[in-house]
């Protein structure tokens, strides 16, 4: 019995940092189909960040946290302004090669400011207490990851799925032209679309350091990882995302309790039979 | 002056050239990361040969000394032997010195018997690698020789039940069969053994299985950066230290991720050959000159294999010039202080004889970082990896 909870709950747990990692990514490479390699570098600005206004500047983690992430919105809207907006129109390899090289020229400056060892972002004392939940403990932080991320995923569900501007976005990925021509101002809705999954990946770097440490070389380390969770989910759904990243940590888990020798591979396979039967991910558009 | 007193001199100047020549250029080529994830251990290298060359003058013997760097990226066996042809052959080095990873290292072999030239390696650490060519000698460790007393250590303090947690690859394979070889020769047990994806970031299923079986000891081995900081937080937020399963390791907590780690890395205990809080005048100058060097920089293994590497290879370039099997013979059972304590060449294995330390992490009061603190020496030991 108490195995199960255990599962349940260190699933969850990882289940919701996978999320918050990959939701960024979910934004800017399922909604405005960019296929944007350069997602892990806007979450490693977000943790360098961080780690700097902290350690460096000595601010208390909320208000590094918070400039960290107002400061890779403005960079990634500079970015938006200056190069992705030509990379929109691009063939898929083109946007590949040149997110990817985003991506190193990232990791070059971080390394150059910063050094190639890991950048602690040390968390709030209350953060940092164990809470027992009666069975056994559990990190606070990983509760506070469990809260961000059902923040999230509601404020995500209500701006995209409910909110005019979600419609205005939804129409303008679905058909430019058209769209434009109804009068919305599409340039406006990509700004800050892509301004909102940078800010997204650089909270999850944040919130998910304690688990996936920043260092210079974050972006490429955990690349696979978050295309697996955005095309487990589907191109396009947050909820997608949302139920892949929880299904991934709760199953990747249960695996290390139970069969610890063949862990990966449970993990790898499974993405591989999800992806076989719906190759568009569980809730992707077809 | 007459004729006479000018020949005999010019007779003299021709004789010194020939022999030893003087002001003639000995190169070494480091062959090491400077680029991509590792690239922390070429900057440490070269911050430890500066930080040598600052302290004893770039000449050796009579000879300059001069370094010549190259990057070879990480692991790739193939580009590190064709920089060292071309280190060997354009730039006519006269050593070779740096080789992080041991693929790079035995690539090396068969160039290095041909060319006669003197190899140091500052760290790769496999056995093995020393038998393949009589003109390597290596300035690290290997696991053997700190697995094996961190068993003896443990158990002879109580310890007499541990489980074992290494990533799932070569080195971590290795430190688990010296470890559990030892302990059990002891008469302790190892109640079970995990190996870990080298991928794992959640690090907490392996923890609580360890903690389901409540051991005296865990021994870990996880690679630096990432899979230890997951490790070291996961032990700590499940209150493992609380229940008395004390964390055992050996590079977990070296200095350059050690500030990264927190408060959460307090009170881990390692078995290692190089604390940076290592109590001795050798130490404390070199530590010294290295902050005034490069600012910020950090004192761990890489810097110190690096340091003592070079001196080797100052020693070598004294004896013997650009003579690689003089220059061998001159060094293979050389003792010296290093920063690390006395140290020894074994003239069998080529590696060093050298103390392993019991180490506490403690945040230290002058300075408020983390240090490795050391308690004591609980063995010097050469190569005990080596197999004839």
């Amino acid at each position: 019995m108490s195995l199960i909870l255990n599962i349940a709950v260190d699933g969850i747990a990882y289940g919701m940092i996978l999320f918050m990692i990959s939701i960024g990514l979910s934004v800017t490479m399922g909604l405005m189909r960019v296929i944007n390699l350069a997602h892990g570098a806007f979450a490693l600005l977000g943790g360098a960040a961080a780690h700097a206004l902290i350690a460096r500047a000595g601010l208390s983690f909320m208000a590094a946290a918070l400039l960290a992430i107002m400061a890779t919105m403005a960079i990634a809207f500079l970015l938006e302004r200056l190069v992705y907006r030509r990379i929109y129109g691009l063939g898929e390899l083109q946007q590949v090669l040149a997110t990817i090289g985003i991506t190193f020229i990232f990791i070059a400056l971080v390394n150059r400011l910063l050094g190639s060892s890991l950048l602690a972002i040390p968390l709030p004392d209350f953060l940092q207490q164990s809470v027992d939940l009666g069975f056994r403990v559990l990190p606070a932080h990983r509760l506070a990851v469990i809260l961000a991320g059902a923040v999230v995923i509601a404020g995500l569900y209500l701006t995209i799925e409910r909110s005019r501007f979600g419609t205005r976005l939804r129409a303008a990925v679905d058909n430019r032209s058209i769209a434009s021509a109804l009068g919305i101002n599409i340039d406006a809705v990509f700004a800050a679309t892509f301004c909102l999954g940078a800010g997204l990946a650089a909270l999850g770097g944040i919130l998910g350091a304690e688990l996936l440490p920043i260092d210079a070389y974050y972006p490429l380390r955990y690349m696979v990882l978050f295309l697996i969770v955005v095309s487990v989910g589907g191109m396009g759904s947050i909820t997608g995302s949302f139920m892949a990243a929880l299904a991934l940590g709760i199953l990747e888990t249960a695996s290390r309790y139970l069969i610890p020798d063949f862990g990966t591979i449970v993990f790898f396979a499974a993405v591989m039979a999800v992806l076989a039967i719906r190759p568009r991910g569980l809730l992707g558009k077809a | 002056m007459n004729n006479l007193v000018r020949a005999a001199l010019a007779a003299a100047m021709a004789t010194l050239c020939a022999g030893a020549c003087w002001a003639d250029t000995i190169k070494v080529g480091v062959i090491a990361e400077f680029s991509g994830p590792f690239a922390i251990y070429g900057k440490q290298y070269k911050e430890a040969i500066e930080t040598y060359v600052a302290q004893h003058g770039s000449q050796s013997g009579g000879h300059d000394i001069e370094f010549i760097y190259k990057d070879v990226g990480g692991a790739n066996p193939d580009l590190a032997k064709t920089l060292a042809q071309e280190l060997l052959i354009r730039d006519r080095v006269n050593y070779l010195a740096g080789l992080t990873f041991t693929p790079n290292a035995l690539a090396l072999a068969p160039l290095i018997e041909q060319s006669e030239t003197p190899t140091v390696i500052f760290n790769a650490a496999t056995s093995a690698i020393n038998k393949q060519s009589p003109y390597f000698l290596r300035t690290s460790y290997t696991l053997w020789q700190v697995s094996t007393p961190l068993a003896d250590w443990a158990y002879d303090q109580g310890i007499h039940t541990v489980v074992t947690a290494v990533s799932d690859y070569g080195p971590g394979i290795d430190a688990e069969n010296a470890f559990k070889a030892a302990f059990e020769k002891k008469g302790g047990k190892v109640i079970d053994t995990i190996r870990m994806p080298l991928a794992t970031t959640d690090f907490t299923p392996f923890i609580q299985r360890v903690r389901s079986q409540a051991p005296n000891g865990v021994f870990a081995f996880l690679p630096g950066g990432p899979p230890t900081f997951g490790f070291t937080k996961s032990y700590n937020e499940n209150g493992l230290a609380k229940e008395g399963i004390r964390f055992l390791g050996t590079a977990e907590t070296e200095e350059s991720n050690l500030q990264a780690l927190g408060d959460a890395a307090i009170g881990l205990t390692t078995a290692f050959h190089y604390s940076e809080a290592h109590d001795s005048d050798v130490n404390a100058a070199f530590t010294k000159k290295l902050g005034e060097l490069s600012a910020g920089a950090v004192a761990n293994w890489a810097s110190v294999g690096a340091y003592d590497g070079t001196h080797l290879i100052y020693k070598m370039v004294e004896a013997a010039g650009a003579d690689g099997p003089k220059a061998i013979e001159a060094v293979k059972s050389l003792k010296w202080e290093s920063p690390r304590g006395p140290v020894e060449m074994d003239p069998k294995t080529r590696t060093l004889i050298q103390n392993v330390y019991i180490r506490d992490v403690e945040r230290d009061k002058d300075s408020g970082r983390l240090v490795n603190r050391e308690k004591g020496v609980i063995a010097t030991v050469g190569d005990l990896g080596w197999t004839d």
